[in-house]
């Protein structure tokens, strides 16, 4: 299982129940293919930042899911059906995260690692501990 | 005579450049650090407009390293999330005339 965000942009003139009816229509994608909601996230109403099929807003709406690679192909086939949506960006996002989770753990060891020699340090005399410090 | 800050007294010296010597412009200038780094942003999020608008030019284009003081692992990653922006029509592809 792999870990996609996707994100859609419907259009400014949709009502926000026609959202949140699309929404859990595209949930329903998810699950029905075997996949797993993690998070579902209404950006809300934003400017774009270029026009896109002619409109200068747009309700942006962001799913987080675990999924296979075949429920992100079912939903960007919905995507592109579904006429309200005027564009989406479908990113995988675990590897990401495994590498965020790896520099996390390297400062900790480092965090823990740093006090220690600043305590060995601070006996004999100051500077030492200012060089511990810059490096 | 031999210690430029000797004559940083006489008149005809503007006042501003306080470190003499070498005749070439000599100002203070701020060691550029990556924010990335000092902040500790492991994952640059390219819907965090906020953030990577301050690494883009008025004109929207990717600001280069020498200015922003970036390093180059987060560079690379910045210009993977400011392309993504762009996608989505967070950030623009160009702006202006």
């Amino acid at each position: 299982m792999r870990k996609y965000e996707i994100v859609f942009v419907l259009r400014p003139d949709m009502a926000e129940e026609e959202v949140d009816k699309l929404i859990t229509q595209m949930e329903g994608v998810v699950t029905g293919t075997g996949g797993k909601v993690e998070k579902i996230e209404k950006m809300g109403r934003r400017r774009l930042a270029y026009r896109v099929a002619g409109h200068r807003e747009g309700h942006y709406v962001l799913f987080l899911a675990e999924a296979l690679g075949d429920t992100v192909k079912e939903f960007e086939r919905r995507l592109k059906v579904t006429d309200t949506v005027i564009k989406y960006l479908t990113v995988r996002v675990d590897e990401d995260l495994q590498r965020a989770e790896k520099y996390k753990a390297f400062r900790a060891k480092q965090e823990a690692r740093r006090p220690r020699s600043k305590a060995s340090a601070a006996a004999p005399s100051a500077p030492p501990a200012a060089a511990t410090e810059t490096a | 005579m031999a210690d430029p800050r000797a004559g940083a007294a006489p008149a005809e010296r503007p006042a501003r450049r306080e470190g003499g010597g070498g005749g070439r412009k000599q100002y203070f200038r701020r060691r550029k650090v990556c924010k990335f780094c000092t902040e500790k942003i492991d994952v640059i999020d390219y819907k965090d407009v906020r953030l990577i608008a301050q690494f883009v030019s008025e004109r929207g284009k990717i600001l280069p390293r020498r200015l922003t003081g970036t390093c180059s692992p987060h560079q690379r990653t910045l210009t993977l999330a400011i392309k993504r922006a762009r996608n989505i029509a967070l950030l623009p592809f160009a702006t202006g005339t």
